[in-house]
């Protein structure tokens, strides 16, 4: 069949009817084995690039990994067929394998800086499967390595690669793990999240190179994300997955435009959520007033000047990248960092700036909701004492009453009964947030600081969340400062933001103030990179950007 | 398994002394060093005692010294391990610079220069064993919060306003049991043989009352005639050392859950 074809009208890869199985240990029970993948067949033409797409769990890197023939950790493809240029992989063995990872197929994981040895410099890594297999000598790859560093965009390519990991930025290092998996030439390369750990502003650099360089070296792709909006710049078909079943599969712009199944629409019209701005009260709830932080004592200003002030029962969004001070802020409001200068005013007295300085009430009435709700909850405490004990602690309800009034909130937050008794370990993500969500509604505070409480989500779960958070503030009155760096969110929920840059806010209003043109340069950039779910979107923003710069 | 028995046996055997011990603990009842017959069944010692009696009385001496001392150990060395974590600063500092001096003196002979000092009476053994192998427990214990102590939860317990013991007991405590109760078995291997080791060197338990490292001591004379009575409580604290230590592997593979919940089986 294959043969009859032709060499053009053969697929590079194809998958047939995969099926991949792993033996799970539930506690107390008989380990028994699950299906992760279940009949996924796939085709990839050379030169094009299929974005698989999908919740955490919904085998998406399992698939792209079995284009690799490879199971991770206990995992194995017990069914199905991967061809590539109509071989099959599974069928050549151990040797057969070694052949064809990094030779012909290559990875590019999620995390960069945990990819990358930490003791051997950059280029040594780069060349190292090109080596290995043989395809050139030594002189031959590291010429092949500089001019993909170029074509990357990366600093001084030619001593770039003897640097070691740490000496680059993340963006970077990512850029540097595309160039090693392109050097060997390989025919297909697996791209496994690669800028989703990584800041908007850098994601959209890192994409725009990515996608730049698989046009020019005609390599196909295959690419992973959970984030519609980035799949749909740079793949040309589109295959969505939920729980290792095929949803849906079709071109990019079928699936965006005019999605057939209702999974794929919710993903679609994801952060659809209306919220009408409120304006400021005249008395603020929360005044910073120009507070300067460093830490241990250092001169380098980790905040520097901020000044905010937030209303009661409103939302103040703190957005930034990483490193511009958000979290460090959050920890000046809490009282976990004393400011080096400025005062923080609550309900109009001025907090101790010191966490031990603060009397019960004070931190009643200030609560924290933390990104990672794993390890934000004693995973040795039932979520009953998770939620009880903040009643008990400020209000010294015990016993029965206790019980009922966590039930009320596990009802308040659509968790129900059944939980009650559970450890954290025993929780979905979604349901880990909800229940810190109640433990800090428990102590009735007047703020809640919510510190990035849906990055580490997926879209739909993460939208459930935001949403009981503004159902919640209507019922409860409570005020919210979301600190994160996602302005999708930020302009579905807030009422009032604040941009971080370096340690400074840059721009700050009301979000119709903030959001509206014209703007400075900083917030600008930071708007435009939001990935935008529309084909052609990347390449529009980067010539945007190209016009600004020159206009300069 | 073998090993949860033989130790479940230990204890049964130290409990039940008294009933089970065909002779008295000191009675002189045979010649000295007779074979093992039908009457004394591992024979006599150097004194003409029931041997088997004295190697169930021991079992009791031996076991109470070393679980006392244990206990002891792991009270201190852990409360004071955690509460130097959670607290930090100076405290910390002058804590652990502290344990790091008693670490440096070779704990043999501190124990000997002690004893030599202090009477030998079994209190004292207790508290001798217990300081010096909390110094142990500190160091383990104190890592162990560390990591713990830097945790989100234990940051929102904080913001709550929780005092230090809440934190230790109900934050740390629970998540450092998996850790410390491997490292419980390993102390009290140790309690038994720094205490066998002591009682060698004549500074440990005195006679009449002897625990298995005294029985060795007064037996060992024996061996050069090829009587056995001196390799009888060796062999008996080699048994106990090694039932121990699987109970305490065994404890360790069981409970490596370190997602916490009801863990793994």
């Amino acid at each position: 069949m294959a043969e009859a074809n032709g060499a053009t009208g053969q697929p590079l890869l194809e998958i047939r009817n995969l099926r991949i199985e792993a033996t799970v240990f539930p506690p107390g029970e008989k380990p028994r084995d699950i299906v992760i993948v279940d009949n996924v067949s796939l085709t990839l033409q050379k030169g094009k690039v299929l974005g698989l797409i999908g919740e955490s769990g919904a085998g998406k890197s399992t698939i792209g990994l079995a284009a690799l023939g490879y199971g991770r950790g206990g995992v194995r493809i017990t069914g199905g067929q991967v061809l590539l240029r109509g071989i099959d992989i599974l069928l050549g063995g151990k040797k057969g394998l070694r052949s064809v990872r990094g030779r012909r197929v290559a990875y590019v994981a999620q995390s960069a800086a945990a990819a990358f040895n930490p003791s051997h410099r950059l280029m040594d890594q780069v060349v190292e499967a090109t080596l290995h297999h043989g395809l050139a000598d030594r002189a031959q790859a590291e010429q092949r390595a500089i001019g993909l560093f170029r074509k990357l965009g990366l600093p001084d390519p030619e001593t770039f690669g003897r640097r070691f990991p740490h000496q680059v930025s993340g963006g970077q290092l990512q850029r540097a793990m595309t160039a090693m998996a392109l050097c060997a030439e390989p025919d297909l390369i697996v791209f496994d999240e690669p800028t989703t750990a990584l800041d908007v502003t850098t994601q959209i650099d890192v994409l725009a190179s990515i996608k730049e360089a698989i046009r020019d070296t005609g390599v196909a792709a295959l690419y992973i994300t959970h984030d519609l909006a980035v799949v749909a710049q740079v793949s040309d078909a589109i295959m969505v997955l939920r729980n290792g079943k095929q949803v849906e599969y079709g071109a990019t712009g079928q699936i965006i435009h005019q999605p057939a199944m209702d999974y794929t629409r919710a993903l679609v019209s994801v952060r659809s959520i209306v919220h009408a701005a409120q304006q400021p009260a005249p008395t603020p709830l929360l005044e910073v007033r120009n507070v300067d932080a460093s830490y241990g004592g250092s001169s380098t200003k980790v905040l520097d000047g901020i000044s905010i002030q937030l209303s009661v029962g409103q939302t103040l969004a703190v957005v930034g990248e990483s490193g511009s001070g958000k979290s460090t802020l959050a920890r000046v409001m809490t009282g976990l960092l004393a400011p080096s200068r400025g005062e923080i005013v609550f309900e109009r007295k001025i907090l101790p700036a010191r966490l031990v300085d603060r009397s019960k009430d004070d931190l009643r009435e200030l609560q924290m909701i933390y990104q990672m709700a794993d390890v934000a909850m004693n995973p040795r405490h039932t979520v009953g004492k998770i939620i009880g004990r903040p009643l008990e602690f400020y209000f010294g309800i015990k016993g029965d009453a206790k019980r009922r009034r966590v039930q009320e909130l596990l009802d308040e937050i659509e968790m129900g009964s059944g939980y009650i008794d559970r450890y954290p370990a025993e929780l979905s993500g979604g349901q880990k947030q909800r229940v810190c969500i109640a433990r800090a509604l428990a102590a009735k505070p007047k703020l809640i600081i919510c510190d990035e409480v849906t990055s580490a989500l997926d879209p739909l779960v993460s939208d459930g969340i935001l949403k009981l958070l503004l159902n919640l503030q209507k019922i409860e009155g409570v005020a919210y400062i979301y600190i994160t760096h996602d302005l999708a969110t930020v302009k579905a929920i807030a009422d009032s933001i604040a941009v971080m840059h370096q340690g400074k806010v840059v721009r700050y209003g009301t979000r119709s103030e903030v959001l509206t043109p014209p703007f400075d340069d900083y917030t600008d950039l930071l708007l435009s990179s939001v990935p935008e779910m529309e084909i052609g979107w990347l390449e529009s923003a980067i010539e945007r950007r190209r016009m600004d710069s020159a206009g300069h | 398994m073998i090993g949860l028995t033989l130790t479940i046996g230990f204890v049964l055997i130290a409990i039940l002394a008294p009933w089970i011990a065909p002779f008295g603990n000191a009675d002189v009842v045979g010649d000295v060093w007779e074979p093992m017959s039908g009457k004394f069944l591992l024979g006599t010692d150097n004194l003409g005692r029931d041997l088997l009696s004295r190697m169930i009385y021991g079992t009791r001496v031996t076991l109470v010294i070393a679980g006392l001392a244990t206990a002891l150990s792991f009270t201190m060395g852990s409360i004071l391990g955690f509460t130097a974590a959670v607290i930090g600063g100076w405290p910390d500092q002058w804590l652990s610079r502290g344990v790091d001096l008693l670490m440096s003196i070779p704990t043999l002979i501190f124990a000997l220069v002690v004893l030599s000092v202090l009477p030998s009476t079994i209190p004292v053994l207790v508290l001798v064993l217990g300081i010096l192998d909390s110094t142990r427990v500190f160091r383990l214990s104190r890592a162990v919060a560390a990591d713990i102590n830097v945790m989100d939860f234990v940051e929102a317990a904080k913001l709550r306003g929780e005092k230090t013991p809440w934190i230790v007991f109900s934050e740390i405590l629970p998540n450092a049991l998996t850790p410390l109760i491997s490292e419980l078995g390993l102390r009290f291997i140790f309690a038994v043989l720094f205490l066998s080791a002591l009682s060698f060197l004549g500074l440990g338990v005195q006679p009449p009352d002897a625990d298995w490292g005294g029985m060795v001591k007064e037996n060992k004379e024996g061996i050069v005639f090829g009587i056995p009575a001196g390799l009888i409580p060796a062999a008996a604290i080699a048994v106990l050392t090694i039932s121990v230590n699987l109970v305490a592997d065994w404890i360790l593979t069981r409970t490596t859950d370190l997602k916490g919940g009801r863990g793994n089986g």
